[in-house]
């Protein structure tokens, strides 16, 4: 498969120059193939976000390059799609609508959306459909719950397609029981359209249901510890999550979690 | 295909969507039920405020130069009505008139600061101290400037609405959210889109708080000026009777003056409840 995310020794310091600048990733390599599901996991404060914004190209690299589709990453990049651990939905827009916003401000879809707006409004619904939100279009984000909101806010980072979804702990925020279950909807919408993903999460669990490939950085300045290979099959179900084969992984992960905090015992 | 049908996290609200404000309920007992405490119960108050005002002016013999009794000028308000009518117009007119164009370059100056961040940490200070200003202090300038008559009244009430609009929408617009503004620039959104679908909006509410202000000031600035510096109006009138000693004729004013002032009050929560509905959460 062909690589879609190429970091190359990629560094980022905040206030550069200034005396209170801070290293938040030093000489972090990476390379993601096209559709593969990338979780990026480490302790809080690591420069997990930060990696997020080089690929999105809303921060520039100190220095290193980051190349995305095979183009160096200068300014913001359009073919992805976002979502954060809070919803950030727009209070006076119906949940159909909160969907529909990316379509409305990138290109192509933006030249299109007068005249298409019926094909847009289907491919919306069918989108919260998915997600389980059937017969909540119309319904204001504060009608909704903390998931529903939630599921609301994937379904705005996929609408436009894009060939990337950037995910900071997208699930943090909610009960575990609700996270569980957004993980199987996300894991379905992956294997339907089959977009690159980077999930950024403290939650190894999360990471060892939904990824191919897990990174594990270090304490800030955060560099890529560990890469590894999650061999287990799909659709994964909580019922996954107690096999022996998950159990030891996670096992191992937590080691390296334990590592990278700079304590060597593991809790 | 829907993986959760039945998704074990619930809508905080269910059923029907909240009644929209300005839809009756017309079910007759429910009507019969919030009928007393609703509008029999405050109606009967204001008139046992009247009665015992008559009452009180009669049994203590008050001259009506003093205190007139509410007969005595709810009848001058009847047999005047035309004249004051016409002067009620004058003031409703210059406060619409003032308050529309203060309002609208208000938003207009405000939205464009608040969407340059650095236009706005240049310009706001300044603002702020123009904004200490009572705009009242202003009239006898406007005199000066302009001569006496009706537009004094309504360059005051334009001036009032100006600042409080202003500085608010400003600082409303100026807000932003970090995330959102990720998403955005990730979209390629342009700052007019930005300002359009996000800001805009999101200011709706602090603008109609300003609105709120604004005509409540406009009223007032129209008023002072109106006492000060003009030949019609309902200050004018005020200004007249109490000159003539006539009394009744000011109270008659008054009351006009409180019909006018719950009427601005009222049109403006209408149109804030239309238009931000979605900032107040209903049950």
């Amino acid at each position: 498969m062909s690589t879609l995310v190429d970091l190359d020794r990629v560094s980022l310091t905040y206030g550069e120059g200034r005396r209170d600048s801070t290293p938040a990733l030093a000489e972090t390599s990476l390379r993601i193939s096209e559709g593969e599901f990338v979780a990026v996991v480490g302790p809080s404060g690591c420069g997990k976000s930060s990696l997020l914004k080089l690929v999105s190209g809303l921060h520039r690299a100190s220095s290193g390059n980051v190349i995305v589709a095979e183009r160096e990453v200068t300014e913001p990049i359009k073919i992805v799609g976002m979502a954060f651990q809070n919803a950030n939905l727009l209070p006076w827009r119906s949940t159909l609508r909160n969907v529909m916003l990316p379509v409305e401000i990138v290109e192509p879809h933006r030249s299109r959306f007068r005249r298409e707006r019926q094909a847009y409004v289907e491919r919306a619904r069918s989108l919260l459909h998915t997600v389980g939100l059937a017969g909540f279009e119309e319904r204001l984000p504060w009608q909704l719950s903390g998931g529903m909101q939630q599921r609301t806010s994937l379904c705005r980072a996929l609408i436009h397609e894009p060939a990337l979804l950037l995910l900071d702990e997208p699930f943090a925020a909610l009960d575990a029981f609700t996270r569980e279950e957004l993980w199987s909807v996300l894991q379905l919408l992956w294997m339907e359209k089959r977009f690159t993903v980077i999930l950024v999460t403290h939650d190894l669990r999360e990471a060892l249901y939904l990824a191919d490939t897990i990174y594990v950085m270090s304490a800030r300045p955060g560099r890529i510890l560990v890469r590894h290979e999650v061999g287990l099959d799909r659709p994964r179900t909580l019922a996954s999550t107690y096999e022996p084969a998950f159990v030891d992984a996670l096992a191992t992960l937590r080691g390296h979690i334990s590592d990278a905090r700079g304590n060597g015992a593991h809790s | 295909m829907s993986v959760y049908p039945d998704a074990s996290d619930k809508p905080m609200v269910s059923g029907p969507r909240p009644r929209l404000p300005g839809s009756f309920r017309l079910a007759w007992p429910a009507f019969l039920k919030n009928a007393v405490p609703d509008i029999l119960l405050p109606a009967a108050f204001a008139v046992a405020v009247l009665v015992l005002w008559e009452l009180s002016v009669r049994l203590f013999d008050v001259p009506a130069f003093v205190l007139p009794g509410p007969l005595q000028f709810l009848s001058v308000l009847a047999n005047r009505f035309d004249a004051i009518a016409g002067m009620a117009m004058q003031t409703v007119r210059s406060t619409i008139i003032g308050f529309a164009a203060g309002v609208t370059v208000g938003l207009t100056i405000g939205g464009l600061i608040g969407s340059s961040r650095s236009l706005y940490d240049m310009i706001n200070p300044t603002l702020i101290g123009f904004n200490a200003i009572p705009s009242v202090a202003l009239i006898p300038l406007f005199v000066v400037w302009f001569g006496v008559g009706p537009h004094v009244a309504v360059l005051t009430s334009a001036m009032v609405c100006f600042f409080p609009v202003t500085v608010i929408v400003a600082t409303a617009i100026a807000a932003s959210s970090p995330e959102l503004d990720d998403v955005l620039r990730s979209l390629g959104a342009r700052k007019i889109d930005v300002l359009l679908k996000v800001s805009i909006p999101r200011a709706m509410p602090q603008f109609f708080g300003s609105i709120k202000i604004a005509i409540t000031g406009a009223f007032i600035g129209t008023i002072v000026a109106e006492t000060v510096a003009a030949n019609s109006g309902i200050g004018y009138v005020m200004v007249v009777a109490t000159n003539n000693m006539d009394v009744p004729l000011a109270f008659a004013g008054l009351i006009v003056l409180s019909a006018m002032g719950v009427f601005f009050y009222i049109a403006s929560r209408i149109i804030e409840t239309r238009l931000t509905g979605w900032a107040y959460r209903r049950e």
